[in-house]
């Protein structure tokens, strides 16, 4: 396989306060190859959209990197800051919010936004600027976008919007797209429609895709691979068929256990008992030993179980094991 | 949006209605005047005479529908004290006036949006947290001891501004102004500061809580994250937003310094409209103080009807006249 678009390498985000050092990313790697939608999954407060802000640049202060690499394609951004960072961001680097509401600014035509967009990053006159935005509202699915493109945002229902704000993201062609929540603040019935939209944009580009999300059923519509969050850290990584059939770390089995659409067979919903921990409470070890039926002395010790410790798919020092796996 | 603003003309008619029946009862209610007029050495027929001659012996009721006749046609009588027409008085002194809430004006404005996105943008300098500092002296001194201050420094202990009067005038014939002499300019200076510096304090202290506050919108993030200037970001995005909510105080604020102006002609002896309704009221000259006060709700009742306008210009979310298409 070529060279992967984009690589987190031992990724840690630090937030600096009065009680100390909050890690909310501590030690994510994971690599998106061109045209592959990587989902990540976990509970509010699993450093999922930190994981995000982090490779775009976007940390709110006082969160800052404070160690570990990020790539885009065999580059080191991590370190980048001004012009620098900013030429590469909607240039090579898009991201989507989860509201499309309050992402499009309501004094702007659409129009105006897009081509804003177009002409910071490629060199167009402002008419073929205008006629590539219109390509861009096309190719998303507004009808009649020439019509459309004057139009202000709060003349689009909500799943226009959201297309818009795909438009807006894709319209100078970066290689990486992050989607936090896209679908989140959406109506259900247009919430299949946007994942769809995003997956054909995926493959027909060649974009890579880090979809986050709350929703098994998106991930398992959209995802090429999966990667569970707890705490900061990665549970889990791997294809997502097998993460959501055969979870190996029991925090994703928990997870599975509990969401109605990847345990279809299953008679009721099993939650998970107690809670994750706090930030300033990650206990030694495994973070998630005190919740887990298999918890035994080592997962207790520092330093706790990482992907690359284990078996390369889950942070698990007792990981769940498939008997159909072993005969494949 | 026609009947909104159809509305909004009511209503604005509506205030001038209850002002004027305000300043018009200040005729029957305040003081009497032919006593002020005449000296100790009148007579009987002298006072019915004058008392005949402003109208003073018809009903309430009469005298209230003339007197809205007349002011509609900006006819305000005559002046107790000076006995000549009104409205020529005040025409003769607005230009006072309104030069200095116009340069006020501008100064507040300016300055107000200018240190207000400044302060916003660079929170931690070392140069907003002195403007904000300063800007706590001007909203918490009053005019009259700024204007004060300002006198003692720059007119009495420096000696470059001078400390009262409008310098020489350039007369226009249906206007007077001190922009076209040096003396005239030099002469705006302190007042300006004097009768600008509160309302520049207020609008800097909302432009730059708006800012704030939309900067941290999801709008300006995603602006962010498709690699955007940030001097498009803080100018072209943030500001116009910002602006919204500010256009209707920033108004009022425009409004009131005509108002306040009263204060500052005052203190600088500026031959203003203020000054005039300052004597007015010394002397009781009702007609006088009538005029002024439908002048000023005028002027607030049109800035009113301004601001309402200019919230279509900036706000196409308002503009709903049928182009919209969408849901
Ligand atoms: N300024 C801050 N100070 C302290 N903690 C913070 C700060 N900002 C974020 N956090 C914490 O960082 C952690 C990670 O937040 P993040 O937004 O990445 O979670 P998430 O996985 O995206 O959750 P959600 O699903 O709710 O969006 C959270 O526990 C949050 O409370
Ligand atoms: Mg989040």
């Amino acid at each position: 396989m070529s060279e992967p678009v984009l690589s987190v390498r031992d990724l840690v985000v630090e937030i600096p306060t009065r009680h100390g050092v909050l890690r909310p990313v501590d030690g994510v790697s994971y690599d998106i190859a061109a045209g592959e939608i990587l989902g990540v999954v976990g509970e509010s407060g699993a450093g999922k959209s930190m994981t995000g802000n982090a490779v775009i640049g976007l940390l709110d202060r006082p969160a800052r990197i404070a160690s570990g690499e990020v790539l885009l394609q065999g580059q080191p951004i991590h370190q980048l800051q001004g012009a620098a960072l900013r030429k590469l961001r909607g240039r090579h680097m898009g991201m989507i919010f989860q509201d499309p509401l309050t992402s499009l600014n309501p004094l702007l035509t659409v129009g105006d936004q897009l081509t804003e967009t177009i002409q910071e990053h490629l060199d167009l006159s402002a008419s073929q600027a205008h006629e590539r935005a219109i390509a861009a509202l096309d190719e998303v699915g507004i009808p009649a976008a020439r019509q459309r493109i004057d139009s202000y945002p709060h003349e689009f229902s909500g799943g226009m919007r959201q297309r818009v704000v795909i438009a807006l993201a894709l319209c100078a062609e970066p290689e990486l797209i992050i989607a936090d929540e896209p679908t989140t603040a959406l109506d259900v019935s247009v919430q299949a429609q946007i994942i769809a939209l995003l997956r054909r944009l995926c493959r027909e580009r060649g974009v890579a895709v880090m979809l986050v999300t709350h929703d098994m059923g998106v991930i398992a519509e959209a995802a090429d691979r999966v990667a569970v969050m707890y705490a900061g850290r990665l549970a889990e990584l791997g294809p997502v068929r097998e993460v959501v059939t055969q979870a190996r770390h029991p925090y994703t089995a928990g997870l599975m256990a509990s969401t109605p659409v990847a345990s279809q067979g299953q008679k009721r919903l099993r939650q998970i008992p107690g809670a994750m921990p706090r930030l300033d409470a990650v206990p030694a070890g495994c973070a998630f030993h005190p919740r887990c039926e298999r918890a035994q002395a080592r997962c207790r010790q520092a330093p706790g179980p990482t992907l690359q410790a284990c078996d390369g798919r889950a942070a698990c020092w007792f990981p769940i094991t498939h008997e159909q796996e072993a005969t494949l | 949006m026609l009947a909104y603003i159809i509305r909004r003309v009511a209503q604005s008619i509506l205030v001038l209605l209850v002002t004027g029946f305000v300043a018009f009862s200040m005729f029957s209610f305040v003081g009497d005047p032919v006593e002020n007029m005449l000296g100790q050495e009148r007579t009987q027929a002298d006072v019915d005479r004058l008392r005949g001659q402003l109208g003073l012996d018809q009903p309430f009721v009469v005298q209230y529908a003339k007197f809205l006749q007349q002011a509609a046609q900006g006819n305000f009588g005559l002046s107790y004290r000076q006995g000549r027409e009104v409205s020529a008085i005040l025409a003769e002194r607005l230009p006072a006036t309104l030069e200095l809430a116009f340069v006020s004006g501008l100064l507040a404005l300016g300055g107000g949006i200018g240190f207000g996105i400044l302060t916003a943008i660079r929170r931690r300098g070392i140069s907003s947290n002195v403007i904000m500092t300063l800007s706590l002296v001007g909203v918490s001194l009053p005019t009259f001891l700024i204007g004060i201050l300002l006198i003692y420094v720059f007119s009495v202990e420096l000696g470059w501004l001078p400390s009262f009067g409008r310098g020489e005038v350039v007369d226009l014939g249906w206007w007077t102004t001190g922009f076209l002499t040096v003396s005239g300019l030099k002469a705006l200076v302190l007042p300006a500061i004097t009768l600008g510096l509160y309302q520049m304090t207020l609008i800097m202290r909302l432009v730059r809580t708006e800012m704030m506050e939309v900067l941290r919108m999801d709008y300006i993030r995603f602006a962010r994250a498709r690699g955007l200037r940030e001097r498009s970001i803080n100018f072209r995005h943030a500001l116009r937003n910002t602006l919204v909510p500010v256009i209707t105080i920033t108004g009022l604020q425009l409004g009131s310094i005509i108002a306040f102006a009263i204060i500052t002609e005052t203190v600088f002896q500026w031959p203003g409209v203020g000054l005039l309704f300052i004597n007015a009221v010394q002397f009781v000259d009702i007609p006088v103080m009538a005029a002024y006060l439908m002048m000023i709700s005028v002027m607030f009742v049109g800035i009113n009807l301004i601001v309402d306008l200019l919230y279509f210009a900036i706000d196409p979310r308002l503009r709903v006249d049928g182009k919209a298409g969408g849901h």
